[in-house]
């Protein structure tokens, strides 16, 4: 009688113990922004599956898709028997995510907004996930370091124009975006902070616009022929960047999300600025 | 029993017994699959014993999402192609169909206009969807009207669809961030949205829907004559067109809105089944009732396993199988025209 009572209130004791000591095994991650920060804090091979956004880093893309983030399907993340599922916080719908909740996943949505302080949270949130403190601390405080470094480089402010082209017109990057959150860490300042997202810019309107610089995401210059291309193209011949030769072709990742290389994206720009 | 009837065609009984045997199939296979695997052999255990406590995520996987999606998704195939049988007998056009009169484009405006200006749940953007279906429903059939034959009905659902395509790019320039995502999904048409909740209010709501379409194959019949034929035969051809015409707007706007805009079943599927049963509407509803459950049932299970463990949207699947599959149909030359037999 006596040992089924030890072991009645052992049992839940132990089971409890275990659950809050075991690492997560089997990550599922949704949303590009939370894989690249997995993989930096080393924990890569824990992850059994991406989204379509997960690009970054190149073993992010030998990972099983479970489709694009933003429409989750329920089954396709269980399918993959998931002990943790990490969900940056515009991953959706809504509904999706309630619904493996109710089946028992554990669901972690992460901080995921176009700020700095989102960053450092969303790394120290994802590490705590991961039981993985320690990494977690080192590498905020490295992405402070080269913050701070960066930021500690002369700045020569400009009034800069941020474009990307996917398969259309050229659209520029509004105040709300990360690109924008980017720019002013490096002292910039977004000609189109008033507008919201991104929008279709016009030739005219680049023109009007008059910005003393431009930077395009790299893989939008490489599909209008070439920077030369870029710079010659309506509208942007008329601008100072262009005759200043102020026009940057910059890695998509770097410019367009805020990520833990943002030091590196500050530094670029300043160097650019110049 | 004959196997065919008087008009050369199949008769009606034995093909509403296969097609409803094979929906019964499909409807299983939908539910036995997915991107996690369940085995044949443990499912009896799972929907009606005592489920194991280790089996409890597949006894929910099972319950709550692949068994309201299947049998939605049966239900809204129904309503798609009685849609498609109506319309097409109404406007006496082989081409109409919710789509391509702008229902679909028109309920999307209403649930995009509802999401972008209000923040209102479900029940708003449902009813925003069903007043969108309604209103391009109404314009097309007043424009249809104004002109003999398919042209007018075209250019109406031309018009609509521009209009109403161009003021979802305009509401889609406005949106938020948050707003956009919750807009993508009505370009691409999903079931996943489907839950026992939705179920519950639609799947009753679609059924007597249903059942009053399908009473209707007398003056449906009649309309095959002509519009003067059906008004000497007794019918009072406003007052049906107009409840006709509300009773779609009724049926696909709310489904509509849960599902985003779904082509090709309410086309193709009342043609296939016009090919194998002839035009007497008293047969063709019912079974385009059970054949367009098939039709979607099969899509949607396609969708889910196709690329698992990701999805493809289900319009993608409905046109790129169903597609070449009635291309293949017409080109064997087998009269698929509003006559029938």
């Amino acid at each position: 009688m006596r040992r089924t009572c030890f072991a009645a209130w052992c049992l839940p004791l132990m089971l409890a113990l275990g659950v809050a000591q075991a690492k997560p095994q089997r990550v599922v991650v949704l949303g590009g922004s939370v894989t690249e920060i997995v993989y930096d804090l080393g924990q890569g091979e824990r992850l059994v599956a991406g989204d379509d956004s997960s690009i970054y880093p190149a073993a992010a893309l030998k990972l099983p898709r479970v489709g694009y983030y933003r429409s989750v399907p329920v089954e396709g993340v269980v399918a993959m028997k998931p002990d943790l599922v990490l969900a940056s916080e515009n991953a959706g719908p809504p509904k999706a995510l309630e619904r493996l909740r109710a089946l028992g996943i554990d669901l972690e949505v992460v901080s995921d907004s176009p700020s700095i302080e989102s960053l450092y949270r969303r790394i120290e949130q994802i590490a705590r996930e991961l039981q993985a403190p320690e990494e977690g601390e080192k590498l905020i405080a490295q992405v402070r370091r080269e913050v701070q470094a960066a930021q500690a480089l002369p700045s020569t402010p400009r009034r800069a124009l941020v474009l990307l082209n996917r398969t259309g017109p050229m659209m520029a990057a509004g105040g709300d975006t990360a690109a924008n959150a980017v720019l002013r860490l490096a002292g910039l300042e977004n000609v189109l902070a008033s507008q919201k997202g991104y929008k279709p810019i016009s030739a005219e309107g680049l023109a009007t616009l008059q910005p003393d610089m431009i930077i395009i995401s790299a893989a939008s210059a490489k599909a209008a022929g070439g920077i030369d291309k870029v710079k010659a193209g309506a509208g942007i011949a008329a601008t100072p960047a262009a005759r200043e030769n102020r026009i940057l072709a910059m890695d998509d990742l770097l410019i367009l999300g805020l990520g833990p290389r943002v030091g590196l994206a500050i530094e670029q720009l300043k160097a650019a600025a110049k | 029993m004959r196997l065919l009837s008087d008009s050369g065609k199949l008769a009606p009984q034995p093909v509403l017994t296969v097609l409803t045997c094979c929906l019964a199939v499909a409807a299983l296979a939908a539910t036995a699959s997915g991107a996690v695997f369940i085995p044949w052999t443990s499912m009896p255990g799972l929907l009606w014993g005592d489920v194991p406590p280790g089996d409890a995520l597949l006894h929910n996987i099972l319950i709550e999402i692949r068994l309201p999606r299947v049998l939605f998704s049966a239900v809204t195939g129904a309503a798609l192609a009685v849609a498609g049988v109506t319309m097409q007998a109404l406007f006496r056009n082989p081409l109409a169909e919710p789509g391509l009169v702008g229902i679909t484009l028109g309920a999307a405006l209403g649930a995009v206009f509802a999401i972008v200006m209000t923040s209102g749940g479900f029940l708003v953007v449902a009813t925003a969807a069903f007043l969108g279906s309604l209103a391009a429903t109404f314009l097309a059939y007043a424009v249809g009207s104004r002109y003999r034959g398919a042209a007018g009905l075209l250019l109406a659902g031309i018009a609509i669809n521009t209009v109403a395509a161009s003021g979802i790019g305009i509401l889609t320039y406005l949106a938020s961030d948050v707003q956009l995502r919750d807009l993508t999904f009505w370009n691409l048409g999903s079931l996943a949205g489907a839950d026992w909740r939705t179920l519950v209010w639609l799947g009753p709501w679609t059924m007597l829907l249903l059942i009053y379409l399908c009473r209707q194959w007398r003056v449906l019949n009649a309309l095959l004559l002509g519009e003067r034929e059906a008004a000497h035969l007794g019918f009072a051809l406003p007052s049906v067109r107009r409840r006709l015409i509300v009773a779609i707007a009724l049926l696909v706007g709310p489904l509509v809105a849960v599902t985003g805009g779904i082509g090709f079943v309410g086309l193709v599927v009342p043609h296939l089944v016009r090919m194998l049963l002839g035009a007497h509407h008293r047969y063709l509803m019912p079974a385009s009732v059970v054949a367009g459950a098939l039709t979607l049932t099969l899509a949607d299970w396609l969708s889910r396993v196709m690329v698992s463990p990701a999805e493809l949207p289900i319009g993608l699947v409905t046109s790129l199988v169903g597609g070449p599959f009635f291309f293949w149909l017409l080109l064997r030359g087998r009269s698929a025209s509003m006559q029938g037999g």
